[in-house]
């Protein structure tokens, strides 16, 4: 495969929670949600990335091989949104599998249906973040539809492709019974998901919105506590899910 | 495995060794029991261990007891600096008849003076330094003895500086060279304390007369009359080791019959050399898989159980945690938190292919669990990729509890120095009983650098202190100038550290030899001359800006540099860039260069480090402004380390840079600190532990050579910096070793919290 440019916000070596083992995560630039509790809100413009030759990540990415090799390692594309800029991401996934790297992507799966069918057999596994149930919570969380994402779940069912699921619990957003009951009912009737990570709502993303200008509404939201956590967990448990 | 299978028969046929001595019986002979080899004893004798940590004891009641009153006396000892010090008697190998903590609960005893955590009086390095070291604790050295030293007996100290030059004076007090062991003891030197569990103290003297005596029809030449000087001092030091064995009611005439008697024999032997030297390091070397043989030895008679095993190892290290030295203020500024580095080597592999982890590689890392984390012992994992799993994991386990656990790479220095080396200090590997060091700190290359800019003029006092050279004349920094400039800066700085190193060994061994240590070793040995770098990362960034972006020079009104501006950006250290990571590579392999072209003292060996323990503070405070950007005064990165939040690539990144600086050429280590939170490792706690052991393996697959981990959050060590009475066990590793966080100076605390956490952004 040819060369191409894209715009990357930057790169993490030594992730150890995107994936599998060690991983050299790759954060795109551009994304088309809005999520309110974005903690990477400085990924969500394209052209605030960098240029970037995708031969050239590759050859960095190359010397990492030897931490890979142990616990399942890899890259993970994430972002931003990965299926944003799809022939970068097909050289990068194409250029990992032709050294034997797993490589995962991260993505809300609003852009499914740009990842064709010969894409997505370069890619190992797909962590899903399905942001809300509830088409409204949905909407208000990320400012897009949710049906997209429901699409792009059922297509990877259907390749029998590896999926974590992941869903962020936001007291006040996505706190609501029927929201986190339905997201455990949709992802539990999957087959092909192997893990669910349940996470926290955070706010370390916090000084980001405010270097950037933009206005972050959260700002009086608190993480949820221990328990509201648990009892959000085992809501998925209960659906039969491997949680995190 | 073949022999090895043989080997175990040999030693299930009890009659193939039954002309073997009663303290033997059940070992299997070899070429050890003919001449002094533990190595052989080792490999005919061990029994790898390739399971989980579940065999494990908990500590017994007497081990909660004796702690408990440690940990008492260690408490009176943070409110005071010092708990007692001795005033009056120079330490000697039986100059303190034997103290206790509580005799009736101590299986294993013995201490440097006649109470726990009483300072020994040792002015042998330097007198203005024994009695500074009193004084600025509250002490006064008694006349008598002060008299002793002033008028009849000539110390090291007085020695080297008879015989340095002004131009060496002039490099140590601007702090181009540092840390130089001219007025305390050098260390870093490790006695095969083994032997004396496994020969006993009368078979070591048979031998050493022998080595005297295979010199009596050499030509006496000035080396030969100073070996046999020196073995004659060795005899006599292995008699007293006795005798201080009877004072405490032992028989170290004869070898070791039991799992308890090789402990306690071997720590006497430690213990005779920490009364006799208060060196910079004091390690102990690589004892806990030579301890195995006796335990399984006894476990296999029926008469000792899992439980006694653990409490010898716990009540061993427990004696270990109480080593202390008398140190002044301004040694503790270069090496904080009162560390002695009794460094212990565990495990690694053997060159047979067997791993060389027992089960007592789990016991001797088990007491950071059954004690609590401390910083000393200085225990140190061998790592081999080779290791079994449920050692490693359990290695990461405990680093991620404690982070009190350093990590070398055994795979690159089992191939340099066999599979019985041990670390002296920090990273410095030598052959246990057969190699030793000449301690030799470090010589600053950043501030070399500046030296080269101003054409020798310290930019601190305006003085000339390096040759008078051109100096560089131009507004903006260009490399091609300033390259012939500094390399003629290293040059120089090469030729006069090592004239300071060859005066200080040649006045150490003369007037503070090392009598015991040096009775545990052979009678030829390797000697390396350990010189050291410090600033290697501001220089590969400094280059890398002069390089890459525009670096003006600020100029004060005398001409000076005294400060840079960069406009551009420039890549750095640590992100795993060719372009600025081969700088660092280039200068490693230069400096050594030049160090080799450099006449040594008693042909040793020259080596380098890149450590800088936490002497990276002081190094910093003395070195002005630098062109990558650091302001004067502000700390250097620590060992090799990238400099403070400029890798920006991520731990492996980080790890990637260090990889490539060639150990060939810095074979007295290279020394790596780690710090990253919990939540970045893993989710949970098995996630944390395999990711940990993968990016061990990594980082050692990539031939880094040493690594200190450390896992906690930045808050843990804020709080600990305002409530240090909530954490008294608290233990960082640093640069090389491990400090209790609370005993760092508040500037070495802020040193530590200002580092790169990796996953915190």
């Amino acid at each position: 495969m040819e060369d191409v440019m894209g715009y990357v916000h930057s790169v993490e070596t030594g992730g150890t929670v995107d994936g599998p083992g060690l991983r050299y995560i790759i954060f795109m630039s551009g994304c088309p949600l809005r999520c309110q509790y974005c903690h990477n809100p400085d990924t969500m413009k394209m052209k605030r990335g960098k240029m970037t030759s995708a031969y050239e990540l590759l050859k960095d990415i190359a010397t990492y091989r030897s931490y890979f090799e142990q616990g399942g390692g890899g890259i993970t594309v994430s972002g931003g949104e990965p299926l944003a800029q799809i022939e970068f991401l097909r050289v990068l996934l194409w250029g990992a599998k032709q050294m034997g790297i797993h490589t995962t992507i991260d993505t809300s799966g609003y852009l499914g249906k740009k990842a064709d069918d010969e894409l997505l057999d370069l890619v190992d596994l797909v962590l899903l973040d399905v942001k809300s149930w509830v088409p409204e919570t949905y909407k208000e969380v990320t400012g897009v539809d949710i049906a997209p994402t429901l699409d792009f779940a059922k297509r990877l069912q259907a390749k029998g492709k590896e999926v974590w699921g992941r869903f962020v619990l936001v007291p006040g957003l996505t706190d609501a019974p029927e929201n986190i009951k339905g997201v455990a009912k949709f992802v539990g009737s999957l087959d092909n998901v192997s893990r669910m990570d349940v996470l926290p709502f955070h706010k370390m993303g916090e000084h980001k919105w405010q270097q950037l200008g933009m206005s972050y509404r959260l700002d009086n939201t608190a993480p949820p506590s221990p328990e509201v956590l648990q009892a959000a967990k085992d809501t998925f448990i209960a659906e039969g899910l491997n949680v995190h | 495995m073949g022999v090895h299978q043989d080997i175990d028969k040999a030693a299930s046929l009890p009659f193939l060794n039954d002309d073997m001595p009663a303290c033997y019986k059940g070992f299997v002979k070899g070429d050890w029991n003919k001449e002094i080899d533990v190595r052989n004893f080792i490999q005919l004798n061990y029994t790898p261990y390739e399971g989980d940590a579940k065999f494990l004891a908990g500590p017994t009641d007497a081990t909660n007891k004796l702690w408990e009153v440690c940990l008492e006396l260690m408490k009176e000892e943070n409110k005071k600096g010092v708990l007692d010090a001795d005033t009056e008697v120079v330490s000697s190998i039986t100059s303190h008849a034997p103290g206790y903590i509580q005799k009736e609960l101590e299986t294993i005893v013995g201490l440097q003076t006649d109470a726990p955590l009483k300072r020994s009086l040792q002015p042998y390095g330097g007198l203005k330094m024994a009695i500074a070291a009193l004084e600025s604790n509250g002490y006064k050295i008694s006349e008598q003895t002060a008299e002793i030293f002033e008028k009849h007996r000539k110390t090291h100290n007085d020695g080297v500086f008879d015989v340095y030059t002004p131009e060496i004076r002039r490099a140590r007090s601007a702090g181009i060279v540092t840390g130089l062991p001219d007025a305390y003891g050098r260390g870093r030197i490790i006695g095969d304390y083994r032997r004396v569990a496994l020969y006993g103290v009368d078979k070591l003297m048979e031998d050493k007369k022998a080595q005297h005596a295979s010199l009596d029809g050499n030509v006496l030449s000035e080396t030969t009359l100073r070996l046999r000087e020196e073995i004659s001092e060795q005899y006599r030091a292995l008699a007293e080791l006795k005798e201080m064995g009877t004072q405490h009611g032992f028989d170290l005439g004869r070898p070791a019959e039991t799992a308890q008697e090789a402990v306690q024999w071997l720590y006497l032997g430690y213990l005779a050399a920490i009364k006799e030297q208060n060196g910079a390091a004091m390690s102990l070397g690589r004892t806990s898989t030579f301890l195995d043989i006796y335990i399984e030895r006894d476990i296999a008679n029926g008469t000792l159980s899992e439980e006694q095993a653990q409490e010898l190892m716990d009540h061993f290290v427990m004696k270990l945690r109480l080593v202390r030295f008398m140190r002044t203020p301004e040694y503790n500024q270069l090496f904080s938190g009162d560390p002695v580095w009794v460094t212990e080597a565990i495990a690694g592999m053997g060159i047979d292919g067997r791993t060389l982890v027992t089960k007592n590689s789990f016991r001797v890392l088990h007491t950071l669990v059954n004690l609590g984390p401390a910083p000393e012992p200085n225990l140190t994992v061998l790592w081999s990729e080779h290791m079994p799993k449920g050692f490693k994991d359990f290695c990461s386990k405990i680093s991620i509890e404690t982070s009190s656990v350093q990590y070398e790479n055994d795979d690159l220095m089992r191939s340099y120095w066999g599979d019985d080396y041990g670390i002296a200090c920090c990273v410095s590997a030598m052959r246990i009983g057969k190699q030793m060091q000449f301690f030799g700190a470090r010589a600053n290359l950043a501030k070399a650098l500046l030296y080269a800019i101003n054409g020798g003029i310290d930019e601190k006092s305006g003085k000339q202190v390096g040759p008078q050279t051109l100096p560089f004349t131009g507004d903006v920094l260009d490399w091609n100038t300033l390259e012939p400039l500094y390399d003629q800066m290293l040059d120089w700085i090469a030729k006069v550290y090592v004239q300071a190193l060859n005066c200080i060994h040649y006045s150490h061994d003369k007037y503070n030899y090392e009598r015991i240590e040096m009775a545990l070793h052979d009678r030829d040995i390797l000697r390396t001359m350990a010189c050291g770098i410090a600033g290697l990362s501001v220089v590969a960034d400094s280059i890398s800006a002069i390089k890459n972006a525009e670096v003006k020079v600020i100029r004060n009104e005398d001409g000076l540099a005294v400060d840079y501006e960069i406009n551009g950006d420039f890549p750095c250290f640590g992100n795993n860039d060719d372009s600025v990571d081969e700088i660092a590579e280039n200068l490693v392999k230069k400096f050594m260069g030049k160090i080799r072209n450099q006449p040594m003292y008693r042909d040793a060996m020259p080596t380098q480090s890149i450590l800088t323990i936490t002497s990276n503070v002081v190094y910093g405070k003395k070195t002005g402004s630098t062109p990558d950007g650091r302001k004067a005064g502000e700390p250097f990165a620590p060992g090799a380390n990238p400099m403070h939040g400029r890798d920006q690539k991520g731990a492996v990144a980080s790890m990637k840079s260090l990889c490539k600086l060639p150990y060939e050429d810095s074979q007295d280590g290279i020394s790596y600190t780690f710090s990253i939170i919990p939540g970045a490792l893993g989710k949970d706690e098995a996630e944390r532990i395999e990711n940990l052991s993968n990016l061990l393996d990594g980082y050692m697959h990539d031939m880094g050579h040493h690594i200190n981990v450390n896992v906690f959050n930045r808050e843990t060590l804020e709080d600990a910096m305002e409530h240090p009475e909530l954490y008294p066990q608290l233990t960082v590793r640093v640069s090389g070793y491990a400090v209790n966080f609370i005993k760092l100076t508040r500037e070495q605390q802020l040193d530590v919290i200002n580092r790169t956490f990796h996953g915190q952004r």
